[in-house]
């Protein structure tokens, strides 16, 4: 599929390489976000699809290729000016200051997503997605259970309805009424504008979700399509005699 | 009426420890905001202070400044300078680094910055210039606002600074988002930067801050020292610690409270607490010195009894998988000729070395020479500690202290034969260092390193000072002499017989680390550096190891400091044993290597023979044949290995295993690669790889999604 000729994608990566020191995670990733459009990333464990999330957000910069939000060249930019530039990034796992409370977790994002006034309403729609973080609004991050951390983790980029939104591994760890819920906020923010970059573990629910998947093996693109057919080509990899991963 | 009389006795005590609690609180103040900005312990913090308050007075004194200048130049231009050159070259690189490694860097700091400041302006503290504040007569104008007790102006500056400063801090934290930046820096500044905040200038901001404050503690507390020195800043520090650690080490309000509880609770006891000493005369030496080390005995009581203070454990930076991991050192691995080289290579350094020595040279370099391998067989104390079990012990300077002590007691009642004697001060050194490890077995970390400090700290100001231990009055005048030792028909009166002892008790001392390396207990340690928690899921119990690690550390250490008071003829505590000197070792030891019984040696010679070689140019002078042919150059100051060694310290976080053991390593493997590279080894392959810049491993065997 092309990028509209019209608008720049949200995110495009061209030839992108990456390392963690002396460890290489991706090989020439050719990859586009559209305005509007959802995007999922599956694939094995160390295929390179929390690399690609890394690199889109600017917490690994890429050693070769480049990296473009809304057409700008970002390449080797610090992470603060991708999220200025409206990326929002929920880390996999409990990626919160432990330390800190579940309000302050929130604030400090919305400060400056969402302005000095924005903060109150940006709690309450916080709390609204979450009504358990509502009831621990006061509690250190650190004390909650995993799943409590990765609603937090996720209340703020959703309120926050950026230009791109990545989620890694964005159900894991979450009760399946809680998923549903997720991807209904996806949706209505996807609806409002924002793009969305997913990586999950759970195919039918990135099928309902996304326009497009990418499935990844050893750090490079195995197969791009629409998202009715990833189920097929999944199927294919796995089953098929010649399949690279048996 | 008698309740009356203890009112105002009460009333009283507390206006009294009110000026010392503040500057407590002052100091705990700036160590708090320092610790919530930037995730380090700054021991460094009492050297800044010192910075700031040693330019002031100078400014004033002689280059004779107006106090507002000399005050704008101190605190709002130097001491901020400082802590952004600090943040840039060294601890925005360590952000993620370990909270012991950070430590080491700051006591390499603390080793470092005074020595640099002194010499950058030239400037001598000079003994009993006492120093002025920054309040016009601050010292000498009083008020009596209860008609009990009178404060100076410099006092009521101290507590405007301390409460203002309390309120303005909190407010930061509490209503700003610089203040939430700040924390959030600390505990992961890549959370940081995806919340759009640049993460660099808050941490910048947050050291120029912190700096800033400490400048201003020292400007204000300087007035209470008589001279201005740098070690009196430190010991406030770790006082300030006590305070600090009241307020958990995070709350600024609460470490304003610890400081003033404090220093009311010193006056409060010191107005109170009965004189046993009237009845119990041996308990003299306790009650007269009990009030400096109250703050000591707070702060090991905070660290042992206290378990929340224990489970402020760092909070792990949930980003930290995005950094790569550390560079490994390089492979020991290397062709047989090359290794039988090196030691012939070595063995004839030592012959040539120990020829000259024996047969060349005079009385002081006999001393120097002397003292290199005693301090080795000391600095082989922090090698077991440090580098196997990973440790940080800050009061080897006690236990070495001890086997000094002993032997001078021993010799000095009942004419013990000191080299048994030395052999008995090694077990009692073992015995309390035992004792000691275990109240703080689950400690680990920074606060084993404070527990050790307070502990040296209280040994320092009480135990030195009982009769049986430092030798009360008598030893001020006559000091503590110890005659060296004699064996059969031996005499090590002579220097070079004593030499050739103390070469002797360092071969042994070697081996037995070594073999202590080698065996169960090393392999135990080596386990627990890693991963404690992992340790134990195996089955490995720390306690054990930990315990035998502390005696065995505090067993050579004791042995080490008897042999250097046999050597000096004297135990000399201040000069030898103080707590700060010991710093200075961990320093010396952990820049070089920590690891190996060569990094200990190699400290040993560093301590005694760096200055006269390498500094004042014994060397250099030889070679040009003449000193004035350099002008300008010599004397070379002999600070100049605090600052060398100081830097090279801070190293530590990226190279635990010691500078000189990198470069040492990584030039041996170069060599190695050039000379026999027609006769492949498996050392071989990983070194050309890095040298052609590829990856170490392929990327099949990359595993880049940590599955928890």
């Amino acid at each position: 599929m092309k990028p509209p000729d019209s608008a720049p994608p949200v995110l495009e990566m061209r030839s992108v390489e990456a390392a963690y020191g002396p460890f290489r995670a991706l090989f020439g990733v050719s990859l586009h976000v559209g305005e509007g459009e959802a995007v999922g990333i599956l694939g094995a464990n160390g295929a390179g699809k929390t690399a690609v999330a890394r690199v889109a957000s600017g917490l690994v910069p890429p050693n070769a290729g480049a990296v473009h939000i809304g057409g700008v060249d970002m390449s080797g930019e610090n992470a603060y000016k991708f999220a200025r530039a409206g990326v929002a990034h929920a880390p996999e796992g409990r990626s919160v200051l432990a330390t800190f409370t579940v309000r302050e977790n929130l604030e400090l994002s919305f400060r400056r997503a969402l302005g000095r006034r924005g903060v109150k309403s940006g709690l309450d729609r916080a709390f609204d997605f979450f009504p358990r973080l509502g009831e621990r609004r006061n509690q250190i991050a650190g004390t909650l259970s995993g799943g409590e951390q990765r609603m937090l983790s996720l209340a703020r980029v959703l309120v926050e309805e950026p230009r791109l939104l990545i989620a890694d591994e964005l159900s894991l760890g979450l009760a399946p009424i809680i998923i549903d819920e997720v991807y209904r906020i996806l949706e209505s923010i996807r609806g409002a504008g924002t793009s969305l970059l997913i990586i999950e573990q759970h195919v039918t629910y990135a099928q309902n979700l996304c326009d497009r998947i990418v499935l990844m093996d050893h750090g490079q693109l195995d197969w791009v399509g629409p998202a009715q057919q990833a189920g097929d080509a999944l199927a294919a990899r796995l089953f098929s005699p010649n399949s690279p991963r048996q | 009426m008698i309740l009356a009389s203890v009112g105002e006795d009460f009333f009283r005590a507390i206006l009294q420890g009110t000026p010392s609690g503040t500057v407590f609180a002052l100091v705990a103040l700036g160590f708090v905001l320092t610790y919530k900005t930037s995730g380090v312990f700054n021991l460094a913090f009492g050297a800044q202070a010192y910075i700031s308050a040693a330019l002031y007075f100078h400014a004033v004194n002689q280059w004779g400044w107006s106090t507002v200048p000399a005050l704008l130049l101190s605190v709002f231009a130097v001491a901020p300078a400082i802590g952004l050159v600090l943040e840039r070259t060294m601890f925005r690189r360590l952000r993620t680094a370990s909270a012991v490694a950070k430590l080491v860097v700051a006591i390499g700091l603390n080793v470092a910055l005074p020595a640099i400041f002194e010499l950058a302006v030239r400037y001598e503290p000079v003994a009993g210039r006492t120093p002025t504040g920054i309040v016009p007569n601050g010292a000498s104008v009083f008020y009596d606002p209860f008609g009990i007790y009178p404060f100076s102006r410099d006092e009521l500056a101290q507590m405007a600074v301390a409460l203002c400063g309390a309120l303005l801090l909190a407010a930061l934290f509490r209503f700003t988002s610089i203040g939430l930046s700040m924390r959030a820096v600390v505990e992961s500044p890549r959370m940081t930067e995806m919340a759009g905040i640049r993460a660099d200038w808050v941490s910048a901001f947050a050291w120029a801050l912190s700096s800033a404050f400490a400048g201003m503690a020292g400007v204000l507390i300087a007035p209470r020292f008589n001279t201005l020195i740098a070690p009196d800043f430190f010991y406030l520090v770790v006082v300030a610690i006590a305070a600090a650690a009241i307020g958990r080490l995070v709350s600024l309000p609460r470490a304003l409270a610890g400081g003033l509880l404090l220093g009311w609770g010193t006056a409060v006891f010191n107005t109170f607490a009965p004189d046993w000493a009237e009845s119990f005369t041996f308990l003299e030496p306790l009650t007269d010195n009990i009030t400096p080390a109250i703050p000591f005995i707070v702060l090991f009581g905070i660290l042992v009894l206290w378990p929340a203070i224990r489970r402020l454990r760092e909070a792990n930076d949930p980003m930290a998988g995005v950094d790569p991991p550390p560079p490994a050192p390089p492979d020991y691995k290397r062709h047989p000729y090359l290794t039988m080289g090196i030691r012939a290579f070595t063995l004839s350094f030592l012959i040539i070395l120990g020829w000259v020595v024996f047969t060349q040279a005079d009385v002081r370099w006999l001393f120097l020479v002397t003292q290199a391998v005693v301090l080795s067989i000391v600095y082989l104390s922090i090698t077991v500690i440090t580098g196997f079990a990973g440790q940080i012990s800050l009061c080897q300077g006690a236990f070495a202290a001890i086997g000094g002590f002993t032997v001078f007691q021993m010799a000095d009642r009942w004419d013990v034969p000191v080299l048994l004697a030395a052999v008995a001060g090694a077990f009692v050194a073992a015995a309390v260092g035992g004792l000691l490890s275990i109240p703080v077995l689950r400690l680990g970390g920074v606060w084993l390193a404070l527990a050790t400090l307070a502990f040296a700290y209280f040994f320092d100001a009480v135990v030195v000072k009982f009769p049986w231990v430092g030798g009360g009055e008598t030893s001020l005048f006559q000091g503590t002499r110890i005659p060296r030792p004699h064996l059969g028909p031996l005499d090590f009166n002579d220097d070079k017989a004593f030499l050739v002892l103390a070469l002797i008790v360092l071969v042994v001392v070697s081996s037995l680390v070594i073999q202590l390396r080698e065996g169960t207990i090393g392999r135990t340690l080596r386990v627990l550096r890693g991963s404690e928690v992992a340790a134990e899921s195996i089955g490995i119990s720390p306690a054990k190891a930990r315990v035998a690690a502390f005696a065995v550390s505090a067993f050579i250490a004791g042995l080490g400091g008897a042999m250097l008071s046999m050597h000096q003829e004297n135990v000399n505590y201040p000069n030898n044993f103080a707590p700060a000197t010991a710093l200075f070792w961990l320093v010396l030891v952990v820049s070089l290597s920590a690891r190996t019984v060569e990094g200990a040696i190699q400290a040993g010679a560093a301590f005694s023979l760096f200055p006269p070689i390498i500094l004042n140019g014994t060397i250099l002078a030889w070679i040009l044949r003449a000193e004035e042919r350099v002008p300008g150059i010599f004397p070379v100051s002999p600070k100049w290995r605090f600052v060398l060694f100081g830097l090279a310290a801070v190293q530590y976080a990226r190279h635990p295993e010691g500078m000189l053991e990198f470069s040492k390593r990584r030039s041996i493997s170069r060599l190695d690669a050039r000379l026999f590279e027609k006769y492949p080894h498996a050392g071989h392959a990983k070194l050309r790889r890095a040298r052609r810049g590829e990856p170490a491993a392929r990327p099949e065997a990359v595993a880049e999604e940590s599955e928890s």
